[in-house]
């Protein structure tokens, strides 16, 4: 049995666990979703909806916050008393740290950052790009329980309007560890800001643009472009930029016609944000940077330089 | 307090890197660097025993021999001395045998902070901090910005999918810092001078009890099958600022109607 670990934020499962499930779902395996929390019995039939024949829900005080070792405990548990030959994630901060607890705990196989799974003669053969993905690699498993996390983004989630048994587990104990950190504050969003969502043009600011007063070069190159100003995780972080700007795995995804990257270097939890952007522009000092792997038209140079001179042929052209 | 820092020997940013096709395996045999990920980690725990005015901060690292150059470097940042699990059976090893080898390491030091960097520079993974908080059996915040230490206790703000958290974790505990949380030092050269004379320990797996079984490919779940050309992506144009690239990317949003 394919167990998909559903991770859930107020009441709604995730996207992406959801893209996984319809995944796991055309496999041709029997598939369980797997929901842990504290009074989420109701998300088990939503799951239900989206390709899961069984949902197993763990409903515990202990799963409250959404801290993961805990919740390697209760799957540690699922594989154990259940048949569970393989566990599926969705790439995601939470689902990391359960992932590679739970592959320590079993002594299980991890491959993460995969962009597909298929069955080869009955082996699961997980894709998985590497090296700024330059190359693609077929992962194996060399036993079982088999665990996969998949990078962000991969799958959309498909609406079949089946119904889920659900069936309800515990563990018997969680281990004394697993629950020493506390979570004292929880999704607190910084700040307020517009919505980089809907724009058109984005010009992305990262960490080499050297200082949060160069955001001044991103703001009048966004400006002359009538686009919106859009940042980096590194630079929001840092307190550069606030947290509503923010592109990439645990911020926006973003799809604007045109996306200039200033001073991004283009890791990957970056390009899982803007890789549905139209057309993308890097200007990066670093030849090195991966940016330049998947920008339509790459500057090797000086943004203090390249980016204002721009901004004056935009205005210019108006 | 004792600060345990393990960090990864990783192919230099300059080098273009390379998958072996006879080992499947990442080809390390050109320059190295201190996995710039790594050097966050180090500096944090610098940090934390520059405000105790006490303490130690002990490397970690498994890799080749040429992973001590890596050490050298962060010893030269300022780290008391370092441990080099070095040996033909750990290659190979994924995360579940690298993790299995750390901690028996970490076990071996017990330190009362374990800090790891956000992630490895080559296999982009942010997951062995988790494994190895696992074996070692203690609390594991990850993805720490900011990073507050009193009372026994740590305090990590960290930024998630919805938001920014905060949470506390009593020590003996592991937590692994993002990239964000500061600026790390160079190394002087009094420092640089000063690393080759500090404690460098070089171990077996045999010496931390470990059965070959459970290391390297062989104790690994996970298992190269097969390597592949990337799909074809349209033709991308890079080119270098001699002065001109403003208006180059002028007439290429002209040319797409993007102006």
């Amino acid at each position: 049995m394919i167990a998909v670990f559903l991770e859930h934020h107020e009441g709604e499962l995730q996207k992406g666990a959801l893209g996984v499930l319809g995944k796991a779902a055309q496999l041709g395996d029997e598939v369980a979703g797997v929901v842990l929390g504290s009074g989420v019995k109701d998300l088990a039939a939503q799951a239900g909806r989206f390709g899961a024949a069984k949902v197993f829900v763990a409903d515990d005080p202990a799963l409250e916050a959404p801290l993961p070792q805990p919740r390697v405990d209760a799957l540690a548990h699922l594989v154990r008393e259940e048949g569970v030959d393989t566990v599926l994630f969705a790439a995601s901060v939470l689902s990391a740290d359960v992932a590679a607890g739970l592959a320590a705990r079993l002594d299980a196989g991890l491959n993460w950052d995969l962009v597909d799974l298929a069955k080869d003669d009955g082996n699961l053969v997980g894709k998985r790009p590497a090296l700024e993905d330059t190359v693609y690699v077929d992962v194996g498993w060399t036993g079982e329980p088999r665990l996969a996390m998949f990078r962000p983004g991969t799958f959309d989630p498909a609406e079949t309007g089946g119904e889920a048994e659900v069936a309800d587990f515990s563990p018997p104990q969680f281990e004394d560890f697993s629950t020493q950190a506390t979570m004292l504050e929880q999704a607190h969003a910084e700040s307020e800001g517009p919505s980089i969502e809907d724009a058109d043009v984005i010009v992305a600011g990262g960490r080499g643009l050297g200082s949060p007063e160069n955001f001044s070069l991103v703001e009048a190159l966004a400006k002359a472009l009538g686009g919106a100003v859009a940042a980096t995780r590194a630079v929001v972080d840092a307190g550069w930029y606030p947290y509503a700007t923010q592109v990439g795995q645990t911020g926006k995804t973003v799809s604007p016609r045109l996306y200039i990257a200033c001073g991004i270097s283009g890791a990957i939890q970056h390009k899982v944000g803007m890789q549905g952007s139209g057309v993308v522009i890097a200007i990066n000092k670093d030849p090195n940077a991966p940016i330049f792997e998947f920008a339509d038209l790459g500057v090797v140079g000086d943004l203090n330089e390249v980016v204002p001179k721009l901004t004056q042929l935009v205005e210019q052209r108006k | 307090m004792k600060i345990a820092v393990c960090v990864k020997h990783v192919p230099d940013a300059t080098v273009t890197k390379r998958i072996d096709p006879q080992t499947k395996r990442l080809d390390r045999s050109g320059e190295g660097a201190l996995n710039p990920f790594d050097t966050q980690a180090v500096e944090e725990a610098l940090q934390i025993k520059e405000r105790d005015g006490e303490g130690e901060v002990v490397l970690i690292s498994m890799g080749p021999e040429r992973a001590l150059d890596s050490l050298r470097k962060a010893l030269a940042m300022g780290a008391d001395r370092a441990i080099l699990v070095s040996d033909e059976q750990v290659a190979g090893s994924d995360l579940v045998a690298t993790s299995r080898v750390l901690a028996a390491v970490l076990e071996r030091e017990g330190a009362e902070l374990v800090v790891f960097g956000q992630q490895g520079g080559d296999s982009d993974g942010a997951v062995l901090g988790a494994a190895v908080a696992d074996r070692l059996r203690r609390p594991l915040v990850s993805q720490v910005a900011e990073l507050e230490i009193a009372d026994g206790k740590l305090k990590g703000k960290r930024q998630t999918e919805f938001g920014y958290d905060v949470i506390e974790a009593p020590l003996p505990a592991v937590v692994a810092v993002s990239d964000a949380i500061n600026e790390p030092r160079y190394p002087s050269l009094k420092g640089i001078m000063g690393a080759k004379k500090k404690p460098q320990e070089t171990v077996s797996a045999s010496d931390l009890g470990l059965e070959a079984d459970k290391l390297g490919e062989a104790g690994s779940g996970t298992s190269v099958v097969a390597l592949n050309d990337p799909p074809a992506r349209g033709d991308a144009l890079k080119i270098e600022d001699d002065g001109s690239a403003a208006e180059k990317i002028v007439d290429f949003l002209a040319e797409r109607k993007l102006l």
